[in-house]
């Protein structure tokens, strides 16, 4: 019994590859997931996530490596026997059967009692809210309904792991943010592993405990939403998550945990906090949030900040926020966003307008090139 | 203004709608109208050669002789089951052929499948006649079959495969198949493969799966493909004729021995009458069949 899993991880993914012909779809990724856990892979198209997926559920074949759930190797158990579900993307409603014998398709095929099934489908259908529908077919069902028809279908067999592949995607904006907090209560109730795979990093964000960001068939950070935002591994990961701005430079100084970097992008030196300080000399990127940076009229008087002169390019108005970019002198361009906190009809800065923009050093952070 | 186009628009509906109809009413109501009426003719030598359905004095002249000539000869009633039979096995065996060709069609790379689908369709290109003789050559005593399983020393002597019903199999099977295929495909190609993937995740093996959710999707394409091939099968002519051996008597041959070997054209249209019958009635039953699956699913 050499395959069995090392430790206490729930889910178990161990150097997994798949390959299609000369394509590497999935690339010798190694992951743990937790019991209870709500898990996100999160990356863009064609990055391997859904053949990943795929592979958790059984469809996919994988071409090394091995999956353990629960402490047991599934790696080459077919989809059928797996205690494992899944939400597809398009939902895969049965168009043929009633909402009712479609959430009970799953125990019929575990030739469970008739009585039991019907108790249990009934809970279900209350579960996601779906009372008094039993009795309809897919096609008289709403979009969000058919995803709740989906979701009870695959709930319904009390699966050990619940896959969603883009749970979210196909929602209009109100019915997303109200299916995001339904989902989580649901997971919550119920205590079932949920691995989520989805390209829009707010779901991410929002839905998970923590978020894989994929890319060419690798893992570039698994971690907390917060991690993964605030402490990007790598350049690649702090674009795709939201946006940051970054300046090329040259590390000029390092010591007591602050970095001095010189760059000629923005025509002088900045600092930043960085526990691992790089040696002096070698390339990095100052990365900085837009909303980590402060836009004023005046030149701010604190010297441990880093400060810079633009001109206000554009601006966008969002209600609650304004975007702004600013050109640098060097030609530069930083974005940059603020709470519009007070209620004014005013702007309180305009195209062309020059400003200072500066942030904490703390703020900043510091990538690889 | 905008009710100007709007009625005009109705108008042209109308219009649209109604061409189909008027070209039903003059192919196929009237000659069949036409039919009806010389079924309950006598034959007569003449031309035409059936009485006509008024006397000179006015009279309605309609028989009944000519029915109740198909219910006393038991040859019809024999050769009409025979050729019910014999095309509901056909149809049988298209649908097991052609299945498996359409899913795999359905299937295969989008590139891949419409260099297939032109290679079922490649066959119309040839007249269907010559298709059916290029059978004749095929299936002969010292055809290219026989000659092969001599030359391989599997038989000492022709088998004898022309002018049976064996042939007759080849030839309806051979020829209809494509009619099966193409509106199998048109279902398969639509079918979801998500739905598949769902029925195994929920505990479903491939085959169990199959006979859940594709063999119940599939079903308008069976329907379709199964008319479309069982409705002319029952009335061909040329393939028993070509093929098929002096025993074989289907009613497309008996149907046309009737009108130009003995001109008795009453009695001949007394036949298609019946053979029409006995083609609508498995549609109308399987239509109305649909139409409460259709309800149900409403």
């Amino acid at each position: 019994m050499t395959a069995r899993s090392s430790n206490s991880a729930f889910i178990e993914v161990r150097k997994l590859s798949k390959h299609f012909g000369d394509f590497v779809a999935v690339d010798a990724v190694s992951l743990k997931i937790e019991r209870g856990e709500l898990f996100s892979i999160l990356g863009g198209s064609g990055c391997g996530k859904t053949t990943l997926l795929r592979m958790l559920a059984g469809f996919e074949t994988p071409t090394s490596g091995q999956v353990f759930l629960d402490g047991v190797d599934i790696t080459n158990q077919p989809p059928y026997e797996r205690p494992v579900n899944m939400m597809f993307q398009s939902y895969a409603v049965f168009p043929h059967m009633t909402v009712e014998q479609n959430v009970a398709y799953g125990l019929k095929k575990e030739r469970l009692p008739k009585e039991e099934t019907a108790s249990r489908v009934r809970e279900m259908l209350s579960l996601v809210k779906l009372d008094d529908f039993g009795a309809r077919k897919p096609n008289q069902l709403s979009g969000g309904q058919r995803q709740r028809v989906a979701l009870a279908r695959a709930l319904v067999k009390k699966p050990k792991v619940l896959l969603l592949d883009e749970p979210l995607a196909a929602l209009d904006k109100k019915l997303r943010e109200h299916t995001q907090f339904e989902l989580m209560n649901i997971q919550d109730e119920l205590g079932i592993t949920f691995v989520v795979v989805t390209h829009d990093q707010e779901e991410a964000m929002i839905l998970s405990n923590r978020i894989a960001v994929m890319e060419k068939g690798r893992f570039e950070q698994i971690g907390t939403p917060k991690e993964v935002y605030e402490f990007p591994r790598n350049r690649f990961v702090a674009d795709f998550i939201g946006t940051i701005n970054t300046f090329d430079g040259v590390v000029q100084n390092s010591g007591d945990g602050i970095v001095t970097v010189a760059s000629d992008e923005c025509g002088q030196s900045l600092r930043a906090l960085c526990d691992k300080p790089p040696k002096n000399g070698s390339d990095v990127c100052i990365a900085v949030r837009p909303e980590k940076i402060f836009i004023s009229q005046y030149k701010p008087d604190n010297h441990e900040d880093a400060c810079l002169e633009g001109v206000v390019e554009d601006l966008g108005y969002f209600g609650n926020l304004s975007l702004y970019r600013i050109r640098l002198a060097t030609g530069k361009v930083v974005q940059v966003s603020s709470q519009n906190r007070r209620r004014s009809i005013e702007r309180s800065f305009d195209w062309d307008d020059n400003v200072y923009i500066s942030w904490r050093p703390r703020s900043a952070l510091v990538l690889e090139p | 203004m905008s009710r100007q186009t709007g009625h005009s628009d109705t108008t042209w509906q109308r219009i649209a709608i109604a061409l189909p109809y008027l070209w039903l009413l003059i192919f196929f109501l009237a000659p069949f109208a036409i039919i009806l009426k010389i079924s309950f003719a006598d034959p007569v030598i003449a031309m035409p050669p059936f009485t006509p359905t008024f006397g000179d004095d006015g009279a309605l002249q309609i028989t009944l002789d000519n029915y109740a000539f198909l219910f006393t000869d038991k040859l019809y009633a024999v050769t009409y089951l025979k050729s019910v039979l014999m095309a509901a096995s056909a149809t049988a065996l298209c649908l097991l052929l052609g299945f498996p060709i359409a899913y795999g069609i359905a299937r295969a790379e989008p590139e891949t499948r419409n260099i297939l689908l032109l290679l079922i369709v490649l066959p119309f290109w040839i007249s269907f006649l010559l298709r059916v003789y290029a059978w004749m050559g095929l299936l002969n005593n010292y055809g290219v079959i026989n000659n092969l399983l001599m030359w391989a020393g599997v038989t000492d002597q022709p088998l004898a495969m022309m002018y049976t019903d064996f042939a007759i199999y080849i030839g309806l099977v051979y020829s209809y198949l494509p009619f099966m295929i193409l509106p199998l495909y048109a279902t398969l190609e639509r079918m979801d493969l998500d739905l598949v993937e769902a029925a195994q995740d929920l505990g479903a093996t491939s085959t169990v799966a199959f006979w859940n959710i594709t063999w119940p999707l599939a079903r308008p394409g069976v329907i379709a493909g199964c008319l479309l091939v069982f409705i002319p099968a029952t009335g061909e002519y040329v393939i028993p004729y070509l093929l098929g051996g002096p025993e074989s008597l289907l009613i497309g041959r008996v149907l046309f021995d009737e009108f130009f070997t003995n001109r008795d054209w009453p009695l001949a249209s007394a036949v298609a009458i019946v053979l029409i019958f006995l083609v609508v009635i498995p549609i109308v039953l399987l239509q109305r069949n649909q139409a409460r699956a259709t309800e149900n699913a409403a």
